[in-house]
């Protein structure tokens, strides 16, 4: 990979740093009026998402790293690993536990999910922005209370819990946002 | 997508015409002479932080000004009495938020003044540009380098291991510190854990570590410590001006000078011939005098509360 100047940190940009890869969030330039210039720069650790403050001189480098994203179709788990296809050349790619980890409350099969892969493997997975799951253990519904506020846990099917209207019984599908974890709406 | 629209409001141009004006006004009740010296010279500073932007006129080499120091200071050894230049000063490489490589600079000599003198007419002049028509009570804070640094970190600056101020760098930025000098040890230490602290308001700063003189004089602080005769303003943590008692003696500059000359060579930096007319300037008599130059643009988002350099431009780099 390329190796990039601290004039090139650019958010976005992915690099290796102590041999994880990182996305760059922020870089500032400071300068004091008659010293040395340094980058000051906010990293995220690709691997753990831990976010890290680095000072670098200018003119320091750090390596590229090999990391892209790309959207692809869940397909299915066999216990072992999480199966991903890209859509366009059918190739399919399989992502362990911990990539899957944070993805995994929300996953359906047939969901569209942005993959990172690092050095071609899937390095995290983030699910759609929004999702539709059945709602698979709740109290029972109140019927008639649409209007009043209150809210109550209910149990998806894929895992995750979430406070729903009081309306709402099991076996209702819902959409969610993942970004935030709330519920956005009863699908018909 | 192109930005061909000024990064500044038409509020905030009229504002820096009037700051312009304020300050000439200034300086006119004050007998202080407006000079107005070349942006473009035929050499330039040795600095080792600071590149010249480099041109050429009729396949001569020429260097846009990174100060108006040399030039005023050979008017000052002309006898001109006290000077002021308001007008572009370049660097190279400098692009970033409170950044831009071409900006506006105030310079002022005051002869057989000291730099405590000079560092109260600075706060004086700059509360009068930040408060602008309305007069509101803006703090001014006066300390010196040690003290704002004990006062945060605990130990004092001058008299610290160099081996304890690369530790503390590298565990402050990067590994890359470990081998530092000084002068960039106690610069990045002092960006991060002493800036971010200073107070609303202005806020001077003196008595500058040796190693950082630049053009200053270095003599013995109340503790007997070498320190140098440097000052640097703060608007609301931001650095806006750096001050020195000058250095007069043109055999102490010319060791200066050479010492930086051959820096540069050994971080095969571009080569910067030393200014000779300037230290002939100097071995003719340059006065006692203390001086000081202002960034205006940082001035002026102070003035105004913003935070980008962009915003108090016409046009910054980015919109050129």
């Amino acid at each position: 990979m390329a190796n990039y100047s601290t004039n090139e940190f650019r958010s976005g940009l992915k690099v290796m740093l102590d041999g994880d890869p990182c996305s760059i969030l922020e870089n500032e330039f400071v300068k004091p009026g008659k010293g040395q210039a340094f980058s000051r720069v906010k990293l995220r650790n690709l691997k753990t998402s831990r976010v890290l403050d680095k000072t670098f001189k200018s003119g320091e480098s750090l390596e590229g790293a090999d990391v892209m994203d790309q959207d692809m179709q869940y397909l299915y788990t066999d216990g072992d690993f999480w199966y991903f296809m890209e859509p366009d050349t059918f190739e399919q790619h399989q992502a362990t536990e911990s990539a899957v980890a944070d993805a995994l409350p929300w996953l359906s099969e047939q969901d569209v999910c942005m993959v990172t892969l690092y050095n071609g493997s899937p390095l995290s997975v983030m699910p759609p922005n929004h999702v539709e799951i059945e709602i698979i253990e709740t109290d029972p519904g109140l019927r008639g209370d649409t209007a009043q506020g209150g809210s109550k846990p209910a149990k998806l099917v894929t895992g995750a819990v979430v406070k729903v209207p009081l309306f709402l019984d099991q076996g209702d599908v819902i959409k969610v946002d993942t970004r935030t974890g709330e519920y956005q709406g009863r699908v018909k | 997508m192109d930005k061909w629209q000024p990064g500044a409001s038409l509020d905030t141009l009229r504002r820096r015409a009037a700051m312009l004006s304020c300050i000439r006004e200034f300086f006119k009740q004050r007998s202080v002479l407006e000079v107005d010296v070349p942006v473009m010279g035929k050499s330039t500073v040795t600095d080792l932080n600071i590149d010249s932007i480099v041109t050429s006129v009729v396949s001569e080499l020429g260097y846009l000004q990174t100060s108006p120091e040399y030039f005023m200071k050979r008017l000052l050894a002309s006898g001109s009495g006290d000077i002021y230049f308001m007008g572009k000063a370049f660097r190279d490489g400098e692009i970033g938020v409170k950044h831009n490589p071409e900006f506006t600079m105030l310079e002022w000599y005051r002869c057989g003044w000291d730099d405590h003198q000079l560092m109260s007419e600075v706060a004086e002049l700059i509360r009068l540009l930040l408060g602008g028509e309305k007069d509101i009570a803006i703090d001014v804070s006066k300390l010196s380098y040690s003290d704002c640094f004990f006062e945060r970190l605990g130990f004092d600056p001058h008299s610290a291991d160099l081996e304890a101020l690369q530790l503390l760098a590298a565990t402050l930025a990067s590994d890359s510190w470990i081998d530092e000098t000084r002068a960039n040890c106690l610069d990045l230490i002092f960006s991060s854990q002493v800036e971010p602290y200073l107070s609303e308001g202005i806020t001077i700063i003196y008595d500058y570590p040796e190693c950082q003189a630049a053009l200053a004089q270095i003599s013995p602080n109340r503790a007997g410590q070498n320190v140098s005769r440097r000052f640097e303003a703060f608007v609301n943590g931001v650095e806006i001006a750096n001050g020195y008692l000058e250095l007069i003696d043109a055999g102490e500059q010319t060791v200066r000078l050479e010492r930086d000359r051959k820096a540069r060579e050994r971080l095969k930096k571009p080569a910067v011939v030393v200014d000779q007319k300037f230290l002939a300037a100097l071995h003719s008599g340059v006065p006692a005098c203390a001086g000081v130059a202002i960034g205006l643009d940082r001035l002026l988002m102070g003035a105004i509360g913003v935070d980008s350099i962009d915003q108090v431009l016409a046009f910054s780099w980015l919109r050129c």
